[in-house]
């Protein structure tokens, strides 16, 4: 069991987890500022975009991460996911790309244009055509790439992408393993994950208590989806993704599991209720990671069902073991720099 | 469009794209770093005006080259998954080593943009140097992976699949050394000298302002030390092609005979169908002498191989040619500069120096983009050197034609708008700098 494919495993769920906890959370922030909306509109995307300029170009490698990870450890699955999966990542692709200039273009397009008119002050710099525009744009991929992230996850776990073992060859038709129900369900599962971890980060940034109160409902709004979104996902995986489904009913680990999530979950949501915000921004990382784990787990042993499983789709012993090393090395360096990074940026206002 | 033909022009228009970004993640922090280490050092104002400003462009620049790098990591599978599949093993290491690197210069960035009232003034400046040793480490990694492709080492073949592995042994393939050290120099001498330049243009109207000066004896200076040690380095490349990929630079030189004292070609169209050079001025035995210090040294022609085997010849000759050109001009400007700084024992801000040097801003680019084309282009048609052809690792997905365009027009969008905040950022500077002058 405890072979180097399932340590590398290990390593790409735990940063599919802590990718979806910061980066997801940065596209969360992205959902919020289409609904910045009210007196306070201008404030709550001020809010998010200091939240999130310092870090978000870190939050994002942890994609690379789990995209190296697999192509080096588990070739054939890259080559089967990549190809199969094709159109969804594509505009996976232009989503990133699009939010991340976006973003950037957005704060320095009004930076620099508002220095030539010193008078302009900075509320109407905010509601200015240039910001308003890239706002729009860096809305939209926000919402387009968690959905895309998730319809990919889900479609893997539907077990219809078939390769056969001995050439690598898949067969497919590019289109009908995600194009439909239960990979879509995921997908906007997956963004209302991100808008409820947004909205739980974002009440804890801010010292004004009225913006507060509007991340606060924010959240309330989110985490009801996010219950209803895992309602509808775990029905469509009867038809839809039929290993998961036996994964995650039929054992007693499952049940366990089951409801420890939920406990987790309903508490988060009445830590919000309550305004017990650093409760709340303990607890819905807690619960969002246990789904993913979930998920992860419930899809052993195969990685790409149902014909690739870790063991038959892992790169050579002496390949795994150097990228463990790597791993390792890797964690002690640049852990320490992460947390430094979120010591500098969000460190103060607990102080 | 054939979709193998839309695959490779997806490739080869996204490094292209992404190149130009990544260059500038590697190459601006040494500058500003340089700038900022002046403004503890010195204490003067405008250094730090300097190091900020930059870091301005940096932000937009290094932004665009996160998520374009993105888009490449993904297009290995989604375009050559065969390759993919076949390779991602052996030359995991680098890429592995590679996601290390760009965690470092993510978060350190992260801290050097925006972190200037955040942290002291010396844990900002290393964050400064982490961000250009970090950069600078990812570009040589992914270049060894690059390198791979030319000259693959670290495993064997037996009925047909690797064996024996040796990820180390792959990394340090006998091309890695050559073409991260020719790399790296080029990042810096085409950033250095496109940053120069735009000072100089700047400078031209206004010589006596301090912001513009200081920016530009840095940048020269970097672009300077560069432009003399990159034809060293390029001809360590071309000493190494000799040895393992004779066919490459053949078709650099248009060589089609097997010849003893084979000459250098300046210019010149190969033909493809006559199998002959025509129309360049050749300099007697020069390449031999080049090569193999030796003036009647044998160097292997392309009628070698079958034609099949033989890359785009007219391609790779003239963008060799482009290169060396680019980098013949940028050799002189730095020379001319070094000369005209003894001399006058200071600034060189002659008019028509300043314009000579703001003629340069692209040219380090350009030799950029050109020297890819030989080294890509000159590998096909084999994606692995002899061992896999492109066509053969090409992914089944039809239509590539549409994600060809997509790509092409988002990247197109993408340039237009970083060149007009790019502007708008250097105008704003210069209103900065007019004030910074009167200090
Ligand atoms: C600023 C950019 C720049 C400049 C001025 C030069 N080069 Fe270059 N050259 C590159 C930028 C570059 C590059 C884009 O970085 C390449 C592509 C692959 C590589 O490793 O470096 C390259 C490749 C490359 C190769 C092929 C290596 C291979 O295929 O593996 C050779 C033989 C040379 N160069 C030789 C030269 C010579 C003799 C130069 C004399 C002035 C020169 N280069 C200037
Ligand atoms: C010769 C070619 C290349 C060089 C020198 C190079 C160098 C760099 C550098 C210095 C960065 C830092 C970010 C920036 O400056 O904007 C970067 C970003 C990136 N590159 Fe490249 N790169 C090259 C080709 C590639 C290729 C082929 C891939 C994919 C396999 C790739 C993947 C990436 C990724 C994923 C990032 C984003 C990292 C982040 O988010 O910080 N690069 N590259
Ligand atoms: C950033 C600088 C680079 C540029 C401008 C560049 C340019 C190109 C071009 C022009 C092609 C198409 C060749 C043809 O089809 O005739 C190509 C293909 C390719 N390149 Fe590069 N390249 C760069 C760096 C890299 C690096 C660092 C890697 C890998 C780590 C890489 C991997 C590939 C692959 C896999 C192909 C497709 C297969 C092939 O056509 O051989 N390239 N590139």
């Amino acid at each position: 069991m405890f072979e180097f494919e399932f340590c590398i495993a290990g390593v790409m769920l735990i940063s599919l987890i802590l990718y979806v906890l910061t980066g997801g959370a940065d596209f969360g922030g992205g959902i919020w500022d289409v609904f910045a909306t009210g007196a306070r509109a201008n404030a709550q995307r001020k809010l998010i975009t200091e939240a999130i300029a310092p870090i978000w170009e870190a939050n994002h490698v942890w994609l690379i991460v789990i995209v190296v990870l697999l192509f080096v450890a588990f070739p054939p699955a890259f080559a089967a996911i990549s190809t199969a999966l094709h159109i969804p990542l594509t505009l996976m692709l232009i989503g990133i790309v699009l939010r991340g200039s976006a973003f950037v273009f957005r704060t320095y397009d009004v930076k620099e244009a508002g220095e030539h008119e010193p008078d302009r002050n900075e509320e109407r710099e905010q509601s200015g055509p240039a910001y308003r525009r890239w706002s729009r744009v860096f809305a939209g991929a926000s919402i387009i790439t968690p959905i895309m992230l998730g319809v990919t996850l889900g479609a893997v776990a539907t077990g219809t992408i078939h390769v056969n073992v001995e050439n690598g060859q898949v067969d497919t038709d590019f289109v009908s393993s995600w194009l439909a129900p239960f990979p879509f369900a995921i997908g906007f599962f997956t963004l209302t994950l991100c808008a409820l971890l947004a909205a739980v980060y974002l009440t804890l940034e801010t010292e004004d208590s009225a913006l507060q109160e509007d991340f606060r409902r924010r959240a309330l709004i989110a985490a009801g989806s996010v219950g209803v979104m895992a309602w509808l996902s775990f029905m469509l995986s009867a038809e839809g993704a039929p290993t998961i489904r036996r994964g995650l009913s039929s054992s007693t680990w499952a049940i366990c599991f089951h409801i420890i999530t939920g406990t987790v979950s309903v508490t988060g949501m009445w830590a919000i209720w309550k305004r017990r915000f650093r409760l709340a921004s303990a607890l819905v990382p807690i619960q969002v990671g246990l789904i993913i784990f979930g998920w992860g787990v419930a899809q052993y042993p195969y990685l790409v069902a149902p014909a690739l499983t870790f063991s038959n789709s892992a790169a050579p012993a002496v390949v795994l073991r150097l990228l463990l090393i790597i791993v390792g090395v890797g964690a002690v360096i640049v852990l320490p720099a992460f947390y430094y990074l979120y010591v500098v940026f969000k460190g103060r206002r607990r102080t | 469009m054939e979709d193998l033909l839309a695959a490779r022009a997806q490739m080869a228009m996204s490094l292209a794209f992404h190149i130009i970004f990544a260059s500038v993640g590697m190459a601006m922090p040494l500058l500003m770093v340089i700038a900022e280490a002046l403004w503890l050092k010195t204490g003067a104002k405008v250094y730090l005006l300097l190091a900020k400003q930059w870091a301005k462009g940096t932000a937009i620049l290094f932004a665009v080259g996160a998520v374009s790098g993105t888009v490449l990591s993904f297009e290995l599978g989604l375009l050559w998954p065969g390759f993919m599949n076949y390779a991602g093993p052996i030359i995991g290491m680098p890429f592995s080593l590679e996601g290390l690197a760009f965690f470092l210069e993510a978060i350190f960035l992260g801290i050097y943009l925006y972190g200037w009232e955040r942290v002291q003034r010396y844990a900002h400046w290393f964050a400064g140097v982490m961000v250009l040793i970090s950069g600078t480490l990812s570009g040589i990694f992914v270049v060894t992976a690059n390198a791979w492709m030319n000259t693959p080492t670290g495993f064997s073949i037996a009925n047909g699949t690797v064996t024996d592995i040796n990820p180390v042994a792959a990394m340090l393939n006998p091309s890695s050394f050559s073409q991260c050290l020719h790399m790296c120099l080029a990042a810096f001498l085409a950033v250095a000298f496109a940053t120069a330049g735009i000072h100089a243009y700047y400078l031209r109207r206004d010589r006596s302002n301090i912001f513009h000066r200081k920016a530009f004896a840095i940048a020269l200076t970097v672009g300077s030390v560069m432009a003399l040690l990159q034809p060293i380095s390029g001809d360590i490349s071309a000493k190494r092609l000799a040895k393992h990929q004779p066919i490459k630079l053949a078709a650099m030189e248009g060589q089609w005979e097997t010849v003893h004292g084979a000459p250098l070609r300046i210019g010149g169209i190969p033909f493809e169908e006559f199998e002959e050079t025509r129309y360049a001025i050749e300099i007697p035995k020069a390449l031999s002498f080049l090569v193999h210090a030796d003036f009647n040294a044998k160097i292997m022609g392309l009628k070698e191989i079958p034609k099949e085997n033989r890359p785009p010849v007219a391609i790779v000759h003239i963008a060799f040619q482009l290169m060396v050109a680019c980098g013949i001009v940028l050799l002189v400007a730095g020379c001319l500069g070094g000369w005209l700084a003894w001399r006058r024992k200071s600034l060189p801000i002659e008019g028509w120096y300043l314009r000579f040097v703001t003629l340069c801003t692209p040219l380090g680019f350009i030799a950029i983009e050109a020297g890819w084309t030989v080294t890509e282009v000159g590998r096909q048609p084999w994606v692995i050197y002899n061992i896999m052809r492109t066509a053969d690792a090409v992914t089944p997905m039809p239509h590539l034609i549409v994600p060809f365009l997509s790509f092409t027009v988002l990247y197109i969008f993408l340039s237009i708008i970083v060149i007009i905040l790019l502007r708008r950022l250097f105008r704003s500077t210069l209103a900065k700098a007019v004030s910074a002058g009167k200090i």
